[in-house]
């Protein structure tokens, strides 16, 4: 199955950067090793909103709540349960999958700016109670210190728990992108209307989409909690998901790696610019304004038409 | 979690009433995102940033003549002309360019507009917040069945229809608005038959900006002026919007009336949680018309 998922080429480019990525923790002060676990567990994020945004054309102007809800549940699992702590790895992800779900089941009757918008609304519903709900959630606060399975306590544990979790995720993403499902799901990106004549369900392989988007996106919560061992409101804020968004343009978000790599660039700008000035998002303001006009295909689009002229943009 | 569960009849009139002047503030801001968004197909998140720029600005006019009841009047009129200064240039210089773009990159333009916005007011007036004390005569309040009612809010009652009355000549009476209603059904049908459409847009951008600015500047008074208040507006707008249909200023003044009333009536109901329940009969409006309640300019 794989030869047909991946040339030569690209398995040899594959293997011999996640090679250097494991080796790097070797090298690297401490402060990277935990920067490029942020960056693991973003990029994740990142790639999972551009399966439905990207390959499946919908507004999903409210990915992040997707993502503070899998952070909290396993924040909330691990502190409250009493249950071993790996079974939160696993809990969190289905949490978010079925919020997916639910908020799915009423966005998807609705179009475009009506889907984006309607999300962002619910979204910000279940952002309201986690940040007024203080006997449970610990309100603006969140949740600090929050106890790890030993094995990832350490930064470079956790370096390597979410390079290898994030790499098994694009992975699978790239798998759900090449599937019948998600032919289906470009094909709907493209021209919904023929799909729908053609006797596809339009709504419900959207839905599907959101519900492995919202997975994606829970599973990149647990690792951010992996790194920073807390949890706050502003995980599932609005401008988070607009942020998400802005990787994704940065990137390129008719590539695969695209969103991947804009997170990649977007981490280390406000890490660094943060450093210098606590002006960090006029830059990000103007970057956008800069990327919008001049750079719509994103970086990666741009770097591939450079390199092949004859490869155009699909759709 | 505790229920109210004695609610006297004058303490929900007092509830309603402060509700509907909030629903004031509401529509104000929300009418000019939806005559943006319904015209120029501009979902703009700036508009919440504009309103806080409004805000701080009123602060700042007022404050150069010690809050005296002069200096709210004229920052009154100054700071919400002062933000449609500002949204005619970004509109000129940067907007007008990107009409034909789809609205996902218009969101993400006006996103990085708000950004520039909300950090160039961080610049300007720092990260504490401000207060702005309403002119003598509109201070204190007056009693209902033994319920304080503050004064400021009954003048915002009576600028609320003012506002909507005006929007209404200006969108059905002026020749400008029938244009710009013709420009949102169809836009190259009006620039077919000679009309500048460019100057149009610009124009209802700037009256729609001008709107969140005004909404900015009558809010100054009754809450603290601090960074993040463009946040929270923008959402409720925006929800406003959709359930009463896009364009549609009766729509969004619908909406703010379920919107303001819903979130009052709720913090009588159950205090910890009342933001629950606008969003509530946002969900519940829109299952039943995922359209919005009254017709759409789309």
């Amino acid at each position: 199955m794989f030869n047909a998922l991946f040339d030569v080429k690209t398995t040899i480019t594959g293997m011999i950067l996640l090679a250097l990525l494991l080796l790097l923790p070797q090298f690297l002060p401490r402060f990277y090793v935990y920067l490029f676990a942020l960056i693991f567990a973003i990029a994740l994020l990142a790639t999972s909103l551009n399966l439905v945004l990207g390959f499946g054309g919908m507004y999903q102007f409210h990915h992040a709540v997707f993502y503070g809800f899998g952070a909290y549940a396993f924040a909330l699992f691990v502190t409250k349960s009493g249950l071993p702590l790996w079974i939160g790895y696993v809990i969190a992800p289905f949490c978010s999958a079925a919020l997916g779900l639910a908020l799915g089941l009423i966005t998807v009757r609705l179009h475009q700016l009506y889907f984006g918008m309607l999300q962002i609304s619910l979204g910000s519903l279940v952002w309201a109670i986690t940040y007024r709900w203080y006997s449970f959630t610990g309100g603006d606060d969140g949740i600090h210190g929050i106890p790890l399975p030993d094995l990832v306590g350490s930064s470079t544990g956790a370096y390597y728990f979410n390079l290898i979790v994030a790499a098994t995720c694009l992975l699978l993403t790239y798998m759900i992108v090449n599937s019948p499902f998600g032919r289906i799901f470009q094909g709907i990106r493209d021209n919904p209307e023929r799909c729908q004549a053609v006797g596809v369900n339009v709504q419900k392989q959207q839905l599907t989409g959101q519900v492995l988007a919202a997975f994606f996106a829970g599973v990149a919560g647990t690792l951010f909690v992996t790194v920073e061992g807390s949890v706050f409101p502003d995980l599932m804020f609005w401008t988070l998901s607009l942020e998400i968004l802005i990787m994704c343009l940065l990137g390129g978000w008719f590539i695969f790696l695209g969103p991947a790599l804009g997170a990649a660039i977007i981490i280390s700008l406000r890490t660094f610019a943060g450093i210098y000035t606590e002006y960090w998002t006029l830059i990000l303001g103007i970057v956008l304004m800069l990327l919008i006009f001049f750079l719509p295909e994103g970086v990666l689009g741009l770097f591939l038409k450079k390199a092949d002229p004859a490869a155009k943009r699909e759709g | 979690m505790e229920l109210a569960a004695n609610i006297t009849l004058a303490a929900l009139v007092q509830q309603v009433l402060v509700g509907l002047s909030r629903t004031t503030i509401l529509f104000i801001v929300a009418s000019g995102l939806s005559l943006v968004l319904g015209v120029l197909r501009i979902p703009n998140v700036a508009h919440g940033s504009l309103y806080m720029l409004g805000a701080f600005l009123t602060y700042t006019v007022a404050t150069l003549f010690g809050q005296s009841t002069l200096g709210f009047w004229l920052a009154l009129i100054v700071a919400p002309l002062v933000v449609a200064l500002l949204s005619f240039i970004a509109e000129r210089g940067l907007f007008c360019h990107l009409y034909e773009r789809e609205h996902m990159m218009l969101l993400l333009f006006t996103f990085a507009f708000s950004l520039v916005i909300g950090d160039l007011v961080k610049l300007v007036w720092g990260s504490d917040y401000r207060s702005l004390v309403a002119p003598v005569f509109l201070q204190g309040s007056f009693s209902i069945s033994g319920f304080p009612f503050p004064r400021y809010n009954l003048f915002l009652l009576v600028i609320g229809p003012l506002v909507a009355a005006g929007l209404w000549f200006l969108t059905n009476k002026t020749k400008i608005g029938k244009i710009a209603r013709a420009a949102a059904v169809d836009r190259e049908m009006v620039g077919a038959i000679g009309i500048n459409v460019s100057w149009v847009f610009a124009a209802v951008f700037v009256i729609g900006c001008y709107l969140a600015g005004l909404g900015g500047a009558l809010v100054a008074p009754t809450q603290n002026i601090t960074q993040g208040m463009d946040h929270a507006i923008i959402i409720e707008a925006f929800l406003i919007v959709i359930i009463g249909g896009l364009g549609n200023i009766w729509g969004a003044l619908l909406g703010a009336l379920i919107f303001g009333l819903t979130d009052s009536i709720g913090i009588l109901l159950w205090p910890q949680f009342a933001i629950v329940f606008p969003y509530v009969a946002v969900v519940t409006v829109l299952l039943i018309r995922p359209q919005g309640l009254l017709k759409s300019t789309w």
